[in-house]
């Protein structure tokens, strides 16, 4: 075929993919459950290292003396920071049952060829988790 | 071949702060920040809480309290802000300010339970 002809008679445009590229909000996490139970699981590590740096602070007051200790002690009592530290307790608690429930699906055991129940692998965790905050406990209050 | 990473250790260091944070935050919290300020149950003494944190072992357990828990915070924050919020072009300076304060606060730590 003559090229010269061809290019006269039908007008081209150069094939050109376009990308699929939807737009994707930066509020994706809203509005879909699993979505946001994932962001809130996320954010819990941010109460994490709320607790962490409160602890800092005790034992720097600690190291002080006991005024340090008292005016510590004081502050803590603050209704927003008590506030602040019942919502942190909350999403710790959050974090740690998605992280014990997690475990089935990180490390799926099997038994006989068939797959144990996430339950049962989970279990221990809880049992390890009321022991360990029974001896924290036991270790301040004795 | 890919370019080895160092993705696996910054792994590790999220997987121990994780369990560590979840077995041991929330009693500790409830204890010292809610319990205590609240009056639920009586504020420990200063000679009580001093001597109790001076012992080895106690200072092992607020050192590992403490400095895990940051490093699995740095992991899991720095994702949150890359994909929760979108900026995949700061990576570097998110990296650099997630891990140096997890390294900051272990540097604190390790102080405070050295010279307590």
């Amino acid at each position: 075929m003559n090229e010269g002809t061809s290019k006269e008679a039908a007008t081209y445009t150069p094939f050109h993919p376009r990308w699929y590229r939807p737009h994707v909000s930066v509020y994706w996490w809203l509005g879909e459950w699993h979505y946001l139970k994932f962001i809130l699981r996320e954010l819990s590590s941010v109460f994490v290292a709320v607790f962490v740096i409160e602890t800092l602070f005790m034992l720097s007051s600690l190291r002080d003396g006991p005024e340090a200790y008292a005016y510590f002690q004081q502050v803590m009592r603050n209704p927003l920071l008590i506030v602040l530290n019942i919502v942190s307790f909350l999403f710790v608690v959050l974090h740690t049952i998605t992280w014990f429930n997690l475990a089935p699906s990180a490390m799926p055991v099997r038994m006989g060829g068939k797959r144990v129940p996430g339950a049962l692998i989970a279990a221990p965790s809880y049992v390890a988790w009321v022991i360990v905050s029974g001896f924290v406990c036991w270790l301040l209050l004795r | 071949m890919t370019k080895p990473s160092n993705e696996a250790f910054f792994w590790m260091l999220f997987s121990a702060g994780g369990v560590v944070a979840a077995m041991l935050i929330p009693v500790q919290l409830f204890l010292f920040f809610i319990a205590i300020p609240l009056g639920w149950l009586p504020t420990p003494s200063y000679e009580f809480l001093l001597s109790l944190v001076r012992m080895p072992l106690v200072r092992i357990y607020l050192f590992v309290l403490c400095s895990l828990p940051l490093f699995h915070w740095a992991h899991r924050f720095r994702y949150t802000l890359y994909d929760g919020l979108k900026v995949k072009h700061l990576t570097g300076l998110i990296f650099v300010l997630c891990y140096g304060g997890a390294v900051l606060g272990t540097a604190v730590a390790a102080y405070l339970l050295w010279t307590i």
